[in-house]
């Protein structure tokens, strides 16, 4: 069994192993060695090196080794962070219903590590379209686990908008189907990616560029781009923060993956000018959106999941700007936002448990009440607005030199802009939180213990390391799935 | 001759649930619609369907035009007190804006360079058209069992595009199906997971304390 199934397999039985175990703490210990083993496997299958013929359904090529490596490296420390969260949940509430057992929703986290590996190793159109049903599908309950009435508001939105995303990607394989019926030659082939891009030329130009706005529609929603975003600020902030964390480090990374794909596709066919127009177009207008939400936003969580609209958008933009150094600086900035995002949402959920609230106005004195949450916190708030030597930074740098020596001024104008926009806005929330006298009722709540911090310091430690040097063998990963794309 | 008679079926079932004020007959014309859709897969096929596919669209056949009917009418009587539609687009609204849905479906049809099998652009007009009214159900109704009969629109639509586009593929078929895991859990959702129950209705334009703007 090559190390790719297994990738696959693991989290799989994980997930169906933990639905039956009736153990809280034996089934904790599970979670945590179950992203160990997916990690392990994930480094097991980067050190092979990509795949030069990946078959026409599964496989490792240089983009699903860079995307694994992401969802990985945050699944594991986030993993950790889920099952302190459990058990602190589990002190203070009774389960009410089947989905909101904690087997079952330690059984749904581990199947939607499954179905986001099964999207990235996925190498065929259709088994790319039924991974992202089914991310959906195994999120949901994650995001409902309390039951109340704003998370399952949040869950039916989530459920109904992405379904439509999806049914309008559905529309994409149809589009896509159509585009090979015309040459006779093709009448029997596969549709794989690999086989679709290697007979670009005799697709017919219309249907795939009708196949392209489907699909961008389609996971653009799931990637939470703008105006198709409207799900993702209620789901990030109502979800629990490890979850939150989760989805916006590793979902919108695996949705983004598909864009790519069928942007190869196009590129292939010589109709990238197409296509890259209309990412541009969703890219800033997801930034500028983005940028006119933060300002004056009063929950955190919601604050965090627009800047993860933000950031959705800067990739879009880099992708749709092509040239070396725009693709390079995208595919290390999906790394360094899920890292960075990851421990906010992290931190956010330590103030959410010691605050009670999710109201920027009502947290104050973070720094006095817990110094390790308060600085992580504001070196958080540096590093997701780019500043050095953070590694986004680094790639947000990438993406605009690789803006300007295209000569896309109107472009980088307005990306400047929109990052301005988000600095100010975040600016204007950020600190004011950590810093003040914190309020009386904080005193009484349980302190963290150190363990609470390990997973936040982590992600935000290695976007550090990786502003100031980064190790060969990752330059090497993400220069390949950049020269994948192409340039 | 019969499949053209099914799809002005199809055709007539879309303005019919534009229109309609009752959800119960929501609930049958999306089945019938379904079916009718299901038999236009059949005989615009030039061959007969092979056991995997027969298969697969008896599946889909069961699902769409059994399953789902009873599960909505049981969700119709345990949690519906008002069998209306309450629409947020107009009835007469709704209806002109599927004709022009129809219009601008015509109009896409007859440019395209469609594929050498098709047979003709009218069925993909109301193909498209049948898709454009299923978001406006999704968008214009106020109740969340209007807007999970919005999204069954939407897959008849999405259905007949692959029958007439790509003559019937059996892996849109089964795409088709896992779309259905959606309105399951839509259903279900209405059913069992409190949604009712927390909001004392099902409106999901109550549905409205996270919201921005």
């Amino acid at each position: 069994m090559s190390t790719e199934q297994l990738l696959l397999i693991e989290p799989l039985i994980g997930g169906l192993l933990c639905g039956f175990i009736s153990k809280n703490t034996l089934r904790r210990s599970l979670l945590i060695l179950f992203s160990l083993g997916h990690f392990v496997l994930t480094l097991f299958c980067v050190v092979k090196g990509p795949d030069p013929h990946p078959g026409n359904l599964l496989g490792a090529d240089a983009l699903s080794l860079l995307f694994l490596l992401i969802t990985s490296t945050l699944f594991l420390p986030v993993s950790i962070a889920m099952s302190r969260y459990l058990a602190r949940q589990k002190t203070e509430e009774k389960p009410t219903s089947l989905f909101a057992s904690e087997a079952v929703f330690t059984a749904a986290l581990l199947l939607f590590l499954f179905s986001m590996t099964l999207a990235i190793l996925s190498q065929h159109i259709g088994l790319f379209w039924m991974a992202v049903e089914a991310t959906t599908l195994s999120s949901a309950p994650l995001i409902c686990y309390h039951r109340s009435a704003q998370t399952l508001e949040a869950a039916w939105k989530y459920l109904l908008i992405c379904s439509v995303g999806i049914a309008m990607a559905l529309i994409g394989n149809i589009a896509l189907m159509v585009a090979t019926s015309f040459d006779p030659a093709l009448t029997d082939t596969s549709l794989a990616f690999a086989h679709l891009i290697q007979h670009a030329h005799q697709l017919q130009p219309i249907w795939i560029k009708i196949a392209f706005v489907f699909f961008l529609i389609g996971y653009g929603t799931k990637m939470g781009l703008a105006p198709m975003h409207t799900w993702l600020p209620d789901a990030h902030s109502e979800a629990p923060s490890p979850v939150s964390a989760l989805l916006s480090g590793a979902l919108l990374n695996c949705a983004f993956l598909g864009i790519i794909r069928i942007q190869m596709l196009l590129r292939a066919a010589g109709l990238e000018h197409f296509s890259q127009e209309l990412l541009l177009f969703f890219g800033i207008s997801s930034m500028l959106i983005a940028g006119m939400f933060i300002i004056r936003q009063t929950g955190y969580k919601r604050m965090l999941a627009y800047s993860s609209v933000e950031h959705m958008g800067i990739l879009a933009v880099a992708l749709g700007c092509a040239g070396s150094f725009a693709t390079f600086g995208g595919m290390f900035h999906a790394l360094n936002h899920s890292l960075i995002k990851g421990s906010l949402f992290l931190t956010a959920g330590l103030i959410l448990h010691r605050y009670r609230t999710k109201n920027i106005d009502e947290v104050t004195g973070i720094l006095q009440r817990s110094p390790i949450t308060g600085v992580l916190w504001i070196l958080g708030f540096l590093a997701i607005c780019g500043v050095p030597p953070f590694s986004v930074f680094n790639s947000e740098m990438s993406i605009m030199t690789g803006l300007a020596t295209q000569h896309h001024w109107i472009i980088l104008g307005l990306m400047l802009l929109a990052l301005a926009l988000v600095f100010i806005g975040l600016a204007a929330l950020m600190p004011r939180m950590a810093y003040g006298t914190p309020q009386a009722n904080t005193e009484k709540m349980p302190p963290e213990k150190p363990i609470d911090w390990i997973p936040p310091v982590l992600l935000c430690a290695t976007s550090l390391v990786l502003g100031i040097w980064m190790p060969a063998f990752l330059r090497n990963v993400i220069q390949m799935a950049a020269d994948q794309i192409g340039s | 001759m019969i499949t053209q008679l099914l799809t002005a079926a199809i055709l007539l079932l879309t303005l019919q649930m534009l229109g309609s004020a009752r959800l119960g007959v929501l609930i049958r014309s999306v089945a019938l619609q379904a079916g009718a859709m299901i038999l236009l897969g059949i005989f615009s096929a030039h061959e007969l369907p092979n056991w995997h596919e027969g298969l697969l669209l008896l599946t889909t056949f069961l699902l769409k035009c059994l399953v789902f009917p009873l599960l909505l009418r049981r969700a119709l009587r345990e949690t519906v007190i008002h069998r209306e539609v309450e629409p947020l687009i107009g009835y007469t609204r709704s209806l002109f804006i599927g004709l022009v849905l129809l219009g601008a479906g015509l109009w896409i049809a007859t440019r395209l360079p469609l594929p050498p099998k098709t047979i003709n652009p009218f069925q993909l007009a109301i193909a498209l058209a049948t898709i454009g009214s299923g978001f406006i159900l999704i968008v214009g109704r106020v109740k969340a069992i209007t807007q999970t009969i919005g999204y069954l629109v939407l897959e008849n639509g999405i259905g007949m595009l692959g029958f007439v586009l790509a003559t019937g593929s059996p892996l849109i078929i089964e795409m088709g199906i896992l779309l259905d895991i959606f309105v399951g859990i839509f259903v279900m959702g209405i059913l069992m997971l409190d949604i009712n129950r927390e909001f004392d209705h099902m409106d999901t334009d109550k549905l409205s304390t996270l919201r921005d703007l």
